[in-house]
């Protein structure tokens, strides 16, 4: 799928009369409400501000594509959006091209970029731009009596009914040992362990015959607004827009979080990687950061944007600071995904999932 | 005489020409077809080759940690680890840090000892800095690098040629000494998910069968106009993209779904306790069959079409009850078609992804699944390969059953 904003680049091109100097850059991202806030707060005031063209295409995460197209020599990305295991792991593997961070804008408020990012999301070759949210969240019409904590999800007696879970590991094993009494604070250290990894799937395991899988993101909204599942889990942003746009009466459990980060990318060999590196210097900037954050509910990265951050962007009653996953109040019992103790368990509790699944 | 030689002359100038003639001609259809051949040789054969010989060449240690790799070939994985091997394998991991490849190689020792990814990552960073006497910095830095079992598996995934893909994608895993052993029990998953692919095929051709036979049987003998029409209803789905009827199938089957609403407006079943038809192998087995039931319709049908009535009128007229002169004589024709629908589907099935991973759920999804989520997600396209290659196997291995028993002779595509 391919979403052109060409048109309107090119008509603004031709009137500030600098068409032939125009670069065309391809960014990538994980398309829906998502690809259309960073169209709204990144494509669009950059188009206007360097009269380039933006080429939007969508994908379904993963290095494979980069790794292909690295390898190959035939590079057609500039920028992807990735998750931080894959920024890491394509850094590591030398298919990325590298950042410096002092070449990035201060903030608006005059910070230094290296101090205005949050910490640990600036990396070698990758600059993070929001942080979302592996949450879980409800219908608040079909259950009578609200589910507050993480243990809630995993308690089929008192809130009976289908739930929605992802289809892998990731976050989920995290979520069991959070509902089987582990703090967020040790939950890596147990699952580091044989028994830790035991114990998480013992979790999932009791309510195994409950779960509906679901792998895309826009998913579990849609399970829940047909009735499929009374709960799932979810990125928060898809729940928080399908409440905002298509008041829908789901609510959001923040106890349990997950927490990750989307970093910008540039492949190595990147056909425009100039005009590339200043997309992304110029999104990572505090406005457009704090413009995404009116279009869904990702948080943005930056320290100076935080006090940016207003309504949604055709409900100025609908403040978005409360739903950030970095909102004080969701915060209360959260975890940051870690990443290297995916980059290093992935593959071999990938297979016990599976296998865990097929029994 | 000289009659005889001008005839012999004549003879092989003509024998010269015919050649010429024949030649001019193979080679005319020959040019016609290269492109073609060129095509498939290009972007079949090549690529395939090319990728199935990854399941077993994997050159990433070796030709990134060429000293280690030296040196560990003279090791014999079970005595201590010398010093001398330790200062190799920083050298070499400094030059690593520096080429940007450590990541690979961390990726690649991860895949037979899992937890050593960030080991080798984070030990690379201080590498430059470290000094003799380098085992003890080593363990210094890293507490794991005194464990002998990273070293072993380091020197398995030295080599450059390697059986632990095709080992892996049959549950097998390599002991340091060579010699092979299942899986762990939780790990356990590819032959399961093998297994669970030819019982959904081999299911969802019985199905197609069954359900296609009539069909074709009907569209056979019914007059040109109505069966024409009726034609189109089987063409009509085939040219539809597979994604939409998948989804229209999840639209059908989910428990909010038509059918589901159905059968609770007739008190079938009651509002807590819908079926579950989708998100399983019931949901995997009914939208494949549906999928592929143009692929068992259209050469049945071609098969029918061709077989005389007068055949089964003959049986008739000689007494044959209407069951005999169907079964005796009907279907023994139909055969053919059969083989040709039957082996379609299967093959067709055994590779099937886009479905399954919609709405196969946990106990739906098939080996291509697992493909796809090696080529896309972890990235060890060599595992890929080896599925592919352990899947190819068994493919040929079943047409060269069917080839024996029902004769690759017998099949008749129209």
């Amino acid at each position: 799928m391919k979403r052109v904003t060409t048109v309107l680049a090119a008509a603004l091109a031709a009137t500030v009369g600098v068409a032939n100097a125009a670069d065309t850059v391809t960014v990538v991202s994980w398309g829906g409400a998502y690809t259309k806030s960073q169209i709204e707060a990144y494509h669009k005031p950059w188009i206007a501000r360097t009269g380039n063209f933006i080429v939007s295409e969508d994908y379904n995460g993963g290095l494979a594509e980069i790794k292909a197209q690295v390898e190959a020599g035939n590079v057609k990305w500039d920028v992807v959006d990735v998750e931080l295991s894959d920024a890491i792991r394509g850094c590591d593997e030398g298919l990325l091209e590298e950042f410096d961070i002092s070449t990035f804008p201060a903030g608006t408020d005059g910070t230094a970029a290296a101090d205005d990012f949050l910490e640990g999301t600036v990396y070698d070759c990758a600059v993070a731009n929001i942080v979302w949210s592996t949450i879980y969240a409800y219908d608040s019409t079909k259950l009578s009596n609200a589910p507050s904590t993480i243990a809630d999800f995993f308690d089929v007696e008192k809130f009976p009914g289908k739930r929605g879970i992802r289809k892998n590991p990731k976050a989920n094993l995290e979520m069991a040992l959070m509902a089987d009494g582990v703090p967020a604070g040790e939950v890596y250290d147990v699952l580091e362990t044989e028994e830790g990894v035991e114990r998480a799937f013992a979790k999932l395991d009791s309510i195994k015959d409950s779960v509906v899988w679901w792998e895309a993101g826009a998913q579990p909204p849609q399970l829940l607004a047909d009735g499929e599942v009374v709960m799932t889990t979810a990125y928060n942003g898809r729940i928080f827009n399908a409440v905002a746009s298509e008041k829908k009466p789901f609510e959001i459990v923040w106890d349990g979080q997950v927490w990750d980060l989307d970093l910008f990318v540039i492949p190595k060999g990147a056909p425009n990687k100039e005009a590339a590196m200043d997309f992304v210097k110029f999104s990572t900037g505090t406005e457009p950061l704090a413009a995404q954050a009116s279009w869904i509910s990702y948080g943005p990265v930056r320290k100076s944007s935080s006090s940016l951050v207003g309504s949604f962007h055709d409900q100025p009653d609908l403040k978005m600071d409360v739903h950030m996953p970095t909102a004080p109040n969701n915060m209360k019992n959260a975890l940051q995904n870690n990443f290297e103790f995916w980059a290093d368990n992935q593959d071999q509790l990938n297979e016990q999932f599976n296998a865990w699944l097929a029994q | 005489m000289a009659q005889t030689a001008a005839g012999a002359i004549d003879d092989k100038l003509l024998k010269k020409r015919l050649d010429k003639a024949l030649f001019r001609n193979r080679s005319r259809a020959f040019f016609l077809v290269v492109p073609l051949l060129l095509f498939l040789l290009v972007a079949f054969v090549g690529p395939i080759v090319y990728f199935l010989t990854r399941a077993f060449i994997d050159d990433t240690f070796s030709s990134l940690m060429p000293e280690t790799t030296a040196i560990l070939a003279d090791w014999d994985s079970t005595t201590e680890p010398t010093e001398e091997m330790y200062a190799v394998l920083v050298a070499d991991m400094v030059v690593a840090r520096e080429n940007k490849t450590i990541g690979k190689v961390a990726t690649r020792v991860n895949r037979d000892k899992p937890g050593t990814r960030s080991l080798f990552t984070s030990t690379a960073r201080k590498a430059a800095k470290l000094e003799a006497p380098f085992k003890e910095s080593l363990i210094g830095v890293k507490k794991k690098w005194g464990d002998i079992e990273v070293w072993q598996a380091m020197k398995t995934a030295s080599a450059k040629y390697t059986l632990g893909y095709y080992a892996a994608a049959l549950d097998l895993k390599k002991n340091s000494d060579g010699s092979f052993e299942r899986q762990d029990e939780k790990r356990r998953i590819h032959i399961t998910l093998l297994t669970r692919t030819l019982k959904i095929s081999f299911l969802v051709t019985i199905f197609c069968l069954a359900l296609g036979y009539p069909i074709a049987y009907l569209l056979a003998t019914l007059p040109a106009k109505t069966s024409n029409l009726l034609l189109i209803l089987v063409l009509l789905p085939f040219w539809t993209s597979i994604l939409v009827r998948t989804t229209a199938w999840i639209a059908m089957l989910q428990s909010q779904g038509v059918v589901n609403d159905l059968l609770v407006y007739f008190g079938i079943t009651n509002d807590d306790s819908r079926f579950s038809l989708i998100y399983n192998q019931l949901g995997t087995l009914i939208a494949m069959t549906h999928i592929l039931l143009p692929f068992m319709v259209l050469p049945l049908y071609s098969v029918m079409k061709g077989i005389p009535p007068s055949y089964v009128r003959a049986a008739k007229s000689l007494g044959a009850t209407n069951w005999t002169a169907f079964w005796r004589v009907y279907a023994p024709q139909t055969v053919p078609g059969i083989g040709a629908g039957a082996i379609l589907v299967f093959i067709v099935a055994i590779g099937y992804y886009i479905t399954p991973a919609l709405v196969g759920g946990q106990d739906g999804t098939m080996i291509s699944n697992t493909i796809d989520d090696h080529m896309r997600k972890s990235l060890n396209w060599n595992l890929a390969a080896a599925l592919g290659g352990v899947l190819m196997v068994v493919v040929m291995t079943l047409y060269w059953i069917y080839d024996r028993v029902v004769g690759i002779d017998n099949m008749k595509l129209g």
